[in-house]
């Protein structure tokens, strides 16, 4: 975004910007950034620093603590895959129709957002294991939702849903109604509107939506921990492998797995940023 | 848990600006000793006034003992620690926050309490469990704590690893022992609560392995009845070390009440109260009194098979520890 323009005359004077203040909203920025975000990582950093490479590399490719990161990662991408698709449905539902409790139902979809994310976990696992209201009914068939890895998918879900509905909606909202009429009056099919037309323009914030989902995941403790099961090698998410290191009084350990966790999430958003500049350059939707 | 400790530390600070009358002391200490040192600190109150005429406010912060710990060692100003394993006493000593000589300070290892490990049984005991090799058939369903992240963990494993070498087991022998106990357990809890949880509440499980002291509180929470307390032949003493905060009684100047507060624990109204609560008390007469709760067992200390808790930590549960190879070498 160049917001700078030529002052008046054509003279080859330093260009002015037309927003006043920038050098100051700079400046509180980072040092805001620093205070809130910088700062604490780089405390995180340093404690890595007291460990040796080869200390490092134990303590971040220990069997257990791969197996954790397949289980987050892995799990953290399905939760953010299922929540862009309902999602996007329950996006869709809320801007397009009007019906009676509209409202409510938009209100909730923002509780798991406030919801202390124990309390989330809490009430899954009461719901799922195999005496709870929902996993009695499942257990005879033999699907088990709780201490076991589908339970840490189904609690991410839960606290991702309100990242993709609330990202998505605003977009869809804005989206011109003329342009699906006119795609109509050309003879397009509602699916070849619905693809052609409606999904470009929403991609982005749909990229965003997942991108939101799944970093927000990947951090999540409260809620997982308690439907996880928490088995070695099967259902420890790597959060808990930190909290065990530190528990061992193991700080350096438990930094350097949050380290590798953060650069990873970090390249994964970097990824789905440029994917999102792409799509917008190539499908020229509105900035 | 942070919230509390926070809230706490904050409620100490703010009293202590009011300390002219009345001095405060902070004690943090593990979750489930709530109860028991909200009827000691009653007990204590009334005795240091009536010995000294003072009057002394004292607040509790509690959380996972560990985590406690690490609260301490990064600035929580608790006077005296009162936890459940002696590795989150012995971290404070390393760090310079406690007397590096603190086993000494106090009498029985600076321990006035100890637990042990025993089962928990759904009512009745249907699958007829009674000492530790019944854990290890096929078809039992074991709920134990994560000796990763809890205290209640470290001395299941340490007091199922005991018995088999009490039995006269190798080392090898022991760690296959384990290794089949722990093939039986469907979900490793996080903490002693959470594993009491799992058991009643999730109904997951045949028997629960946990602290003597956790008896008392399921009763007291699900209804006596629901569970049979079961004591195996052998098990751990798991001792309830106290220090006395060095670093904060020097800042505060409470260094002598600190030092009564943790002596009191010693006498006989205090253990009388402890063995109320389900924790063993060291006054042999009173353990005798309370026998019905406190099944004489053979009990063995980590010191004479393990070395020190440390040494089992290491040996045990640090990253590629025995504990590790249970579910990482097939």
């Amino acid at each position: 975004m160049t917001v700078a323009v030529l002052s008046a005359g054509g003279l080859r004077r330093k260009p002015r910007r037309v927003l006043p203040g920038f050098n100051l909203t700079l400046g509180y920025t980072v040092l805001y950034l620093s205070l809130i975000v910088l700062i604490p990582l780089s405390a995180l950093l340093f404690k890595t620093f007291t460990l040796s490479w080869e200390q490092f590399w134990a303590a971040v490719t220990g069997p257990r603590v791969l197996a954790s990161y397949r289980l987050t990662f892995g799990a953290s991408f399905i939760a953010a895959l299922v929540n862009v698709v309902f999602g996007l449905l329950v996006a869709w539902v809320l801007v397009r129709y009007d019906f009676f409790g509209k409202k409510v139902v938009d209100a909730l979809v923002d509780l798991p957002f406030a919801l202390p994310t124990a309390v989330a976990g809490i009430s899954l696992t009461a719901l799922l294991a195999g005496n709870g209201w929902i996993g009695q009914y499942l257990e005879p068939l033999g699907i088990q939702l709780a201490f076991n890895p589908n339970g840490v998918v189904i609690a991410l879900i839960f606290i991702g849903l309100p990242f993709v509905v609330r990202t998505v909606q605003p977009v869809l909202e804005d989206a011109e109604k003329e342009l699906e009429e006119a795609a109509t009056c050309l003879g397009a099919t509602r699916w070849q509107t619905f693809t052609r037309v409606i999904f470009p323009s929403i991609a982005p914030a749909l990229l965003t939506g997942f991108a939101m989902a799944f970093a927000r995941a990947i951090g999540e403790y409260g809620s997982v921990i308690f439907i996880a099961g928490n088995m070695p090698m099967v259902s420890e998410i790597t959060p808990l492998i930190i909290i065990g290191k530190l528990e061992q009084y193991d700080y350096a350990g438990a930094t350097a797995v949050a380290v590798v966790m953060l650069v990873f999430s970090f390249i994964l958003l970097l990824i789905i940023n440029a994917l999102q500049a792409w799509q917008r350059k190539r499908g020229g939707a509105p900035v | 848990m942070k919230t509390s400790t926070r809230l706490a530390l904050v409620a100490a600070l703010s009293l202590a600006g009011l300390a002219a009358q009345a001095q405060t002391l902070l004690n943090a200490s593990y979750d489930v000793a709530r109860e028991f040192y909200k009827d000691y600190n009653a007990a204590f109150v009334a005795h240091y006034k009536k010995t000294t005429g003072k009057d002394v406010k004292i607040d509790q912060a509690h959380g996972g003992s560990s985590a406690q710990a690490r609260a301490v060692n990064d600035g929580l100003d608790a006077d005296v620690v009162t936890m459940n394993t002696t590795t989150d006493v012995d971290f404070l000593a390393g760090t310079g926050v406690v007397a590096k000589d603190w086993v000494k300070r106090f009498p029985n290892n600076a321990s006035p309490t100890t637990s042990t490990m025993l089962f928990l049984t759904r009512n009745g005991n249907p699958k007829n469990i009674k000492d530790w090799d019944d854990l290890t058939k096929p078809g039992i369903q074991v709920i134990v704590v994560n000796p990763k992240t809890g205290g209640n963990g470290r001395m299941a494993y340490l007091a199922a690893w005991g018995y088999a070498k009490k039995k006269g087991a190798s080392d090898a022998q022991a760690a296959e022992f384990v290794g089949k106990l722990y093939k039986n357990v469907p979900v490793l809890a996080k903490g002693g609560r959470d594993a009491t949880t799992i058991f009643l509440q999730r109904n997951i499980g045949d028997v629960l392995v946990t602290f003597e002291s956790e008896v008392v509180s399921v009763d007291r929470e699900f209804g006596t009845g629901k569970v049979d307390a079961v004591h195996p032949s052998i098990s751990i003493v798991a001792e309830n070390p106290v220090a006395v905060v060095e670093r904060t009684v020097a800042k505060k100047g409470t260094a002598e009440l600190a030092k009564a507060y943790l002596d009191y624990l010693y006498s006989e109204e205090a253990q009388e109260i402890a063995a109320k609560h389900a924790l063993r008390p060291r006054n042999p007469a009173i353990l005798k009194k309370y026998s019905a709760t406190f099944k004489p067992i053979q009990l063995f200390t980590v010191q004479e098979l393990f070395g020190s808790l440390a040494e089992a930590q290491k040996v045990h549960f640090n990253d590629g520890g025995q504990f590790d190879k249970i579910y990482t070498v097939k």
